[in-house]
């Protein structure tokens, strides 16, 4: 069904926070103030790897206003992390150049900083290592003595009993025998960017009493934060009350490191606690993409079909591990769903710990990292069979009725839509046959400037990812109520499970609402994480919708003396159909009655969504400098919900830690002391306004039969083909192989030969 | 902090020339904010303006106008942009103590103070979702704001470069050249 058959779905309304965002009304997390709040400073080591030795804080204590400080000595014993647990609120160990040393709550932020220059700490360094390989060789510095080799115990427990490690299926070595072309070697994506949300990761952490807790934070899930951090601290009573978000691509689901110092200050002090990161924090001491770098084969055949993947993806999760192993789960079966036609794969993994700033969630969540460097490996055998990548991607893409192992190590089968017709969608607005003359081969030369074309994909299987509960409450007075824990963190969710509501009822926007994520007031929610929203969240909630619009009218039935199914809503009134005779909500419910509908979506792994993106890259052979002309995404949804909120996130494909980690952003790690060279919004490296390159998205609404309204999700998705595809737009504009991300220039002409 | 009084909208001029930094007793200063009058004194206690206090500090915590944020507090992502005599500033650059007499316009000022009615780049920026996660949102509405006041029909290069030192990194910049170019159109 097209969007012109809907009164909301698909077409563009204002987003319920609107006018919130445009006259400075929205709350986030540090326009929030709780009485009584002190305010949190964090003392971080200098060394990369250390043991404190002696630590004395009686002079930050006596400072006037000071309330707690507290060290490894005093927090209480909380820990965090995957395996669960292993990372301590503090600890007598630091492992890396900002590990939290000491924490320290006053009545204003600038007492609380000055506290931490009191504080009197001597070290006994230890050596460290910034190597995925040199952690794990023989006789490096252990980081956890519980963890030889610095290697994690592999796998995310929480994905359940079989969650998957690793590929291994099929017999490689037939799969490389029927192979006609092979390519074999090193590659990685190794630049550990930085989502960098604009605003900085903060919370509020109060108790009341020894067992009850409540966070504000600037969560994207605030649900999450209730299922991952009471689970860390034992379960207490535990409410969780999200804020507007600014901005979190994955990074801030679950801040627990944060929640765990205001927590630790609060409990000390009997009062509120407000921890905000200043943006050095941000940068040098929270969630940064994961370093990835795989040793391994792939085989073709003529046709581009991946006959056989075989050897080691190697995942440097910094000083400890978040949810690494279970990105490393989505990556390896986001990597089947790209080469579905593979029956033959034995591609292991290795979580290890190294002393930097810890990697977290980011969007593309592993499979941006894997793919990041499986591809440029992939394409260097589709380079021998002089194969075009966009035939080859089409060829090996999932389909319906081909299967993958997901994350929980289970066998799903496809059921979704078929990709082809967006892949040739998208390439013919691209004009991408006329572009592509061959590997390594520019698609045009004028001076210095080469022009080159590059393609790549993504497609993941969580739109229907884990469970998600909703009530909708119909009222008299013609109003619905969603009662829904999701905060807003960009993508508009909110607003858009209001009108799917809205459709189902019949009602103008306006008249419904949802509730504020509150774990106090909602019920189940896993949260708007990775691109479950549309199917998962909206399902729920179209369900709830459908069963309070039937209660509602079997309560009019009765009432009306009319069969029920004669029966219909609009606008808060019930009317018969084909006759006059209507009444509204309010006859039917009065003042003092509401009905509440239930509904419910259980996870459903079934139906993987899809982007690919095209880039024109103009290098300039003298200089080095590449600039992106042109970017192309290409999916299908099913059918748009919010038009403006979906190409959103189809343009954020050039943000957080995005297409441009391919072409100028890293985070510059000295590899001697361990220090972060760019911690700030000035060193490290951002798309300007005048830079934006030309950009379209292409958007086919083929109907999916399982949501009432057709769609599926595909906001994660949007940053994970983007940097192999500038790598192989690069390469072939100026016709030699660039191996490294991101291509600047020092890279681009030493690939030239030119230095 | 004094509160003095609601100043007309049309009201014109530095209601500080008795107050100018030089001529100031030092002990306050005044600032004008979306047209309110503000008595500050300048000392180290609560509520009062620190000579260290920027001026986003000082809207933000002791005149609890949040509306404007505070991304970076190093004046390179632009998310803390105000208005200062009709000129776009990183408030999170400015010492508070250095604006006796300055006319502050933040994001809570935009709108008509008559009527309520909002500007028509407020308008625009709704209409279109110019924003996702909106924390950048202020600043550029402000950047904008001082844009279309001096050039009320700029071209697409000249939003562009107006907006160069605004950071938003959901990538809502497509939506937003859109949406100021459009608050300009209804001006003609």
């Amino acid at each position: 069904m097209s969007s012109s058959g809907y009164r909301h779905v698909g077409k563009a309304t204002l987003r319920k926070d609107a006018l919130d965002i445009v006259t400075g009304a929205a709350k986030y997390i540090d326009d929030i103030s709780v009485p009584g709040m002190l305010y949190a400073k964090v003392l971080r080591s200098p060394y990369a790897h250390a043991t404190i030795t002696h630590i004395d804080t009686s002079k930050a204590e006596i400072l006037s206003g000071v309330k707690a400080v507290l060290t490894y000595k005093d927090v209480p014993e909380w820990k965090g992390g995957i395996p669960f647990p292993h990372k301590r609120v503090l600890d007598r160990r630091v492992r890396f150049v900002g590990d939290g040393v000491a924490l320290v709550a006053a009545t204003s932020g600038e007492i609380a900083e000055e506290a931490l220059e009191l504080i009197e700490v001597e070290y006994e360094q230890l050596p460290a290592v910034f190597d995925v390989e040199e952690a794990i060789r023989p006789g490096a510095p252990q980081i956890y003595e519980e963890y030889p080799n610095n290697v994690l115990p592999p796998g995310c427990p929480f994905f359940g009993p079989t969650h998957l490690k690793e590929i291994v299926r099929g017999d490689v070595e037939k799969g490389f025998k029927e192979a006609d072309f092979i390519a074999e070697g090193t590659y990685g994506y190794e630049n550990i960017p930085n989502p960098s949300p604009p605003e900085p990761p903060g919370v509020i952490v109060q108790w009341d009493g020894p067992d009850k807790i409540t966070v504000w934070s600037s969560s994207q899930c605030p649900s999450l934060i209730k299922i991952k951090i009471g689970r860390y601290m034992g379960y207490p009573e535990f409410r969780s009350i999200g804020a507007q978000c600014g901005g979190s691509y994955g990074s801030k689901n679950t801040p627990w490191v944060l929640v765990f110092y205001a927590a630790a200050l609060a409990k000390a002090t009997c009062r509120p606690v407000k921890l905000y990161y200043t943006k050095e924090e941000h940068f040098s001491t929270y969630s940064l993409r994961l370093g990835s770098r795989i040793h391994a084969k792939v085989g073709i055949k003529k046709d581009g079909t991946v006959s056989a993947v075989a050897g080691e993806w190697l995942v440097d999760t910094g000083a400890f591990s978040d949810m690494t192993q279970g990105q490393i789960a989505v990556g390896c079966g986001e990597a089947q769903i790209m080469m579905s036609s593979c029956p033959n794969w034995h591609l292991t993994t290795k979580t290890v710990v190294t002393n930097r700033n810890a990697s977290g969630v980011v969007r593309g969540f592993g499979g941006q990292e894997l793919k990041s460097a499986l591809i440029p490996l992939w394409t260097l055998a589709m380079e021998k069979g002089g194969l075009d990548p966009v035939e080859v991607f089409k060829e090996n893409f999932i389909k319906p009725g081909d299967g993958f192992y997901w994350r929980d190590g289970k066998w799903y089968v496809c059921t979704g839509i078929d990709y082809r017709k967006t892949i040739e969608k998208g390439s013919e607005r691209f004009e991408w046959k006329r572009k592509w003359k061959g590997w390594l081969k520019p698609t045009a030369i004028k001076g210095t400037k080469r022009r080159g074309v590059g393609v790549g994909v993504h497609g993941n299987a969580d739109v229907g990812e884990d469970d998600s509960e909703a009530y909708v409450v119909l009222s008299g007075d013609g109003r619905a109520v969603l009662h829904c824990c999701i905060a807003e963190a960009g993508q508009g969710e909110r607003s858009s499970i209001c009108k799917m509501v809205a459709e189902v009822l019949n009602l103008p926007l306006e008249r419904v609402s949802i509730t504020d994520p509150d774990t106090m007031v909602n019920p189940f929610e896993f949260g708007a994480v990775g691109s479950r929203g549309t199917y998962a969240i909206g399902y729920a909630a179209i369900e709830a919708a459908e069963n309070a619009r039937k209660q509602l009218l079997e309560l009019a039935a009765s009432k009306l003396e009319e069969p029920c199914e004669e029966l219909d809503t609009m606008d808060g009134v019930v009317y018969v159909k084909e006759e006059p005779k209507r009444v509204p909500w309010m006859d039917v419910l009065g003042v003092s009655r509401t009905i509440t509908g239930h509904g419910r979506f259980e996870a459903d792994y079934s139906k993987p969504n899809f982007m690919m993106t095209f880039v024109e890259v103009e290098v300039d052979v003298e200089t080095g400098k590449t600039e992106l002309v042109q970017v192309l995404q290409a999916t299908d949804v099913g059918q748009i919900i919010d038009p403006a909120s979906l190409n959103g996130q189809l343009y954020g494909g050039l943000g957080s830690a995005g297409i441009d980690t391919a072409l100028f952003e890293e985070t510059v790690l000295e590899k001697v002391g361990g220090r972060i060279l760019n911690p700030n919004m000035i060193d490290y490296k951002w798309r300007i306004f005048p830079d934006l390159p030309r950009f379209e998205n292409v958007i086919l609404e083929t109907p999916i039969s399982t949501h009432r309204f057709k769609a599926v999700g595909a906001g994660e998705i949007a940053t994970a083909p983007g940097p192999s595809a500038v790598l192989m737009a690069i390469s072939n504009a100026i016709g030699k192989r660039i191996m490294a991300y991101p291509a600047t220039p020092d890279k681009v002409l030493k690939a030239l030969g030119k230095i | 902090m004094r509160h003095k009084r609601e100043t007309g909208k049309h009201q014109e001029g530095p209601h500080s020339s008795l107050h100018s930094a030089s001529g100031a007793k030092d002990k306050s200063i005044h600032l004008d904010v979306n047209g309110e009058e503000y008595e500050l004194v300048i000392g180290i206690h609560r509520g009062e303006i620190a000579p260290c206090h920027t001026l986003a500090h000082t809207l933000r915590e002791t005149l609890h106008l949040t509306g404007t944020k505070v991304g970076c507090d190093k004046g390179a992502c632009g998310a803390c942009t105000v208005l200062m005599d009709g000129k776009p500033v990183p408030s999170c650059m400015v010492l508070t103590v250095e604006c006796n007499g300055k006319k502050i316009k933040t994001v809570e000022g935009l709108r008509d103070p008559g009527t309520g009615e909002l500007d028509p780049l407020q308008q625009a920026f709704a209409e279109h979702s110019a924003f996702q996660c909106g924390f950048c949102t202020p600043g550029i509405l402000m950047t904008s704001k001082a844009l279309l006041n001096k050039n009320p029909f700029p071209t697409e290069q000249e939003v562009k470069d107006a907006l160069s030192g605004n950071y938003c990194r959901c990538i809502s910049h497509y939506h937003v050249v859109k949406a100021v170019l459009k608050a300009a159109e209804k001006g003609r």
